[in-house]
């Protein structure tokens, strides 16, 4: 397969259509802006829509409305944009319409800064929207891997019929690496439940996050929380890197989870038994594999470019079973291999 | 084998590019490459600046913080990179465009009126491949052969004028001795 | 025997929960009649706004989604981009469309989205309890108007129609009443209208139909259709604001 030379944005967006999506909605805001240009070209050639909408709540909504009709759908933004999002999304959630939406993170908080930033996997994890529901949350952490995790996002969503969120950052959206697009297939799964016309052949088909009634609430609820189990019991990833005798592990997930891994590969150099787990899903939260990366370490450092947000999942994954250290940066800052390495050797030598 | 190359300049010299090239370079050879713009705190003046790793294995980080190969291609860009540069490491200056030298010892420099010899040589805009010619030649990294298949690659078949300028600007530096 | 009245077929045989006096049922059901009449519940997808009507998706028996507050034409934007050939219409209410979803409707008309909305008008807040809507009338009494609405302090009504039909987008903008039978006739016209545009690819179409609520302006519904008259139709007046093609490039294409 033919390898080519790729921005993360881009690459993402021409993995979209092959993955079979066939509308994109949006608004434009820096750094993930090139996803809509290159969709507003694409679409021209691949057949799909695209539009720019009048607001990022109206891109959401428009979503949810070619959601409805069993259609693979999508939106993109950064980090503002995305909060303005979150309203819609919760809808999506409700109604258990299947989408994706990617978030190229920025700093902030308000305005913030249009440099990489992991300063919204709070928003991500815990809390965007309101109401009880989860998103799926993939963090890859190159440009191929953007291009695989479209993919995986699309066909997990339509199967549990939920959003999907894949969740970069403006290093990753904006760096070229060589992507190859392997031969997708884009998994068909029926969609009984669309608001695509009845055609006079069955009952109408109602889109809906409204129950008045608690006891129906409730219900609905809970059938959402038995499939994000499956969910967790299922679909958790991350990679395990030199972990087997490591007595420091480096946790990290995205873009901070490369500049992790060169420290990695320093102290190793220097003769320090560094790992690094790098979680691929950050919801499902890959506990398992936490675990089993951490088994032999004494000390786990999580490394984010934000002010500790992961840090509380990880102590929750080991169940406070050893110190987790927290170090990162934040504004826009990308932390230096050397700046993690110094936390390696901090730890590394204390038993 | 990991190179990590950082190419600096004003917005406009083509810094980007260049870069664009020397990563396309690496993919040709079927090597692991990165390409990343100007991206972080260090952003800021008008200074435009790229970061290039080519390399046998994976790439982990693909921020260069510490380069091998220091492309500058104005004075305030080496100001700010010069002492970032690995011992042992190559800085290729435009001489044309940076009146100011390298104090480092430990350190290879060239320095080659990129910008001149452009114009000399009617190759406007030329001067970042010119530089990168340069490089070649010192360390190795790119065969010209190499780098004629990432041109014809990167610059479209009906702009062949384009490319041909390209091969020649290469040439150029690599056979600049001063 | 023949048949002189009976429920529309895509008008579901179920209790509305509509207060007594109130004009939706009547709204509902001539969209009902000029969905059967067109015999396209099949190819139709309606949604719901927030307010009153939220819970319509039970009364229309074609395909519905219920859409978050203000965002319908949102929502109606996405369904039609990816499916053309259906039939999509909103049915909103004014708090919906005038205040909360102000920038999606006016959008969705400038871009000429080939959809039908259904505006119902009746000056308030019905379902949170009659507070002031952006079309409460000036000196009208509402939960948070009890001196009257003031329009130094809470400035003046939106008239949607007048505002849509200045945008090329916009296909159709008529306002039509509820209050009597000649104007209910006018309305299913209207609205009739508003389907076939749709069908004919020619834009962005409104019918806002002036309707009442009996329960929050403290009315009897017969007070309430007298006020409709007396009150409303003078401050927003009835008639075709634009009735044309945004589109007319189109129709010579398909001739």
């Amino acid at each position: 397969m033919e390898r080519n030379l790729m921005k993360g944005n881009e690459a993402l967006a021409e993995a979209a259509i092959r993955a079979g999506c066939k509308c994109f909605f949006g608004y434009p805001i820096t750094p993930q802006t090139e996803i809509s240009a290159y969709l507003a070209k694409r679409f021209k050639q691949a057949g799909g829509v695209f539009l720019q909408a009048e607001s990022e709540i109206a891109a959401i909504n428009m979503v949810l409305g070619a959601a409805s009709t069993g259609v693979r759908a999508m939106t993109s933004s950064s980090s503002p944009g995305i909060s303005l999002k979150s309203e819609g999304i919760s809808y999506i959630a409700g109604s258990d319409l299947p989408c994706v939406i990617i978030n190229v993170q920025r700093g902030g908080p308000g305005l913030g800064g249009i440099q990489p930033s992991q300063a919204d996997y709070w928003q991500a994890t815990k809390a965007l929207g309101h109401g009880d529901f989860h998103l799926l949350v993939f963090a890859p952490n190159s440009v191929q891997e953007m291009v695989d995790t479209v993919t995986k996002a699309f066909d997990l969503a339509d199967e549990y019929r939920m959003p999907a969120m894949i969740l970069a950052d403006g290093l990753l959206g904006q760096m070229m690496e060589p992507v190859t697009f392997p031969e997708v297939t884009a998994k068909e799964i029926e969609k009984p439940w669309a608001a695509n016309g009845h055609g006079n052949k069955r009952e109408h088909n109602i889109i809906n996050s409204l129950f008045l009634q608690p006891d129906v609430l409730e219900k609905s609820v809970k059938d959402r929380f038995e499939r994000y189990a499956e969910i967790k019991e299922k679909h958790s990833d991350a990679e395990l890197y030199m972990t087997e005798d490591a007595e420091v592990v480096v946790t990290a997930y995205g873009a901070t989870a490369r500049v992790a891994k060169a420290a990695v590969n320093m102290a190793r150099e220097q003769g320090i038994k560094a790992g690094l787990i790098r979680p691929i899903t950050l919801w499902p939260f890959p506990v398992k594999q936490i675990n089993e990366g951490a088994k032999n370490a004494h000390t786990i450092i999580c490394a984010e470019m934000s002010m500790g947000q992961m840090v509380d999942d990880i102590k929750l994954a080991v169940n406070c079973s050893k110190p987790v250290e927290f170090f990162g940066r934040t504004g826009g800052v990308i932390p230096k291999p050397s700046e993690i390495l110094d936390e390696i050797k901090k730890y590394g030598g204390a038993k | 084998m990991t190179h990590d190359i950082l190419l600096a300049g004003f917005g406009g010299q083509g810094i980007l590019f260049a870069g664009k090239i020397l990563a396309y370079s690496g993919l040709m050879d079927n090597k692991e490459v990165s390409w990343l713009p100007s991206y972080g705190p260090e952003m800021r003046g008008g200074t435009c600046n790229c970061s290039v790793c080519i390399s046998d294995n994976e790439v982990a980080s693909p921020l260069v913080n510490e380069p091998e190969i220091l492309i500058a291609m104005n004075t305030p860009s080496l100001e700010k990179f010069v002492n970032s540069v690995k011992a042992g490491g190559t800085i290729v200056v435009d001489s044309t465009m940076v009146d100011a030298t390298v104090e480092r010892t430990d350190v290879n420099t060239y320095y080659i009126p990129a910008t001149q010899l452009a114009t000399d040589n009617d190759l406007p805009g030329g001067a970042n491949i010119i530089l990168l010619g340069k490089v070649f030649k010192e360390t190795g990294i790119v065969s010209a052969e190499t780098f004629k298949k990432a041109i014809e690659k990167v610059v479209p078949a009906k702009k062949a004028a384009l490319a041909a300028n390209n091969l020649k600007a290469v040439q150029i530096g690599m056979d600049y001795n001063g | 025997m023949a048949v002189v009245f009976e429920r529309p077929k895509s008008f579901a045989d179920i209790p509305l929960h509509y207060c007594p006096g109130c004009t939706h049922g009547i709204i509902h059901r001539l969209v009902c009649e000029v969905i059967d009449e067109m015999g396209i519940e099949g190819d139709t997808i309606g949604v719901c706004p927030v307010g009153c009507s939220v819970m319509a998706y039970d009364y229309f028996t074609c395909d519905m989604i219920e859409a978050a507050h203000g965002r319908a034409p949102a929502v109606a934007t996405g369904v039609k981009r990816t499916n053309p050939d259906k039939f999509v219409f909103t049915y909103q209410g004014d708090g919906d469309l005038a205040a909360i979803g102000t920038a999606e409707t006016v959008h969705a008309a400038t871009r000429g989205e080939n959809i039908v909305v259904i505006f119902v008008n009746n000056t308030t807040y019905g379902m949170t309890g009659g507070q002031m809507a952006p079309t409460t009338l000036p000196g009208q009494v509402t939960q948070t108007t009890p001196f009257g609405r003031d329009p130094k302090l809470m400035g003046y009504p939106v008239r949607v129609c007048e505002m849509l039909a200045t945008l090329t987008g916009t296909a159709l903008a008529q306002r039509v009443a509820v209050d009597t039978v000649p104007h209910i006739r006018e309305a299913k016209k209207a609205i009739r209208k508003a389907f076939e545009n749709q069908r004919d690819k020619k834009g962005f179409s409104i019918v806002e139909v002036l309707s009442t609520c009996p329960t929050n302006w403290g009315l009897s519904p017969v007070d309430a259709l007298k006020r409709l008259n007396d009150e409303m139709i003078p401050y927003y007046p009835l008639g075709v604001y634009k009735d044309g093609n945004a589109f007319p490039e189109t129709e010579k294409e398909a001739e």
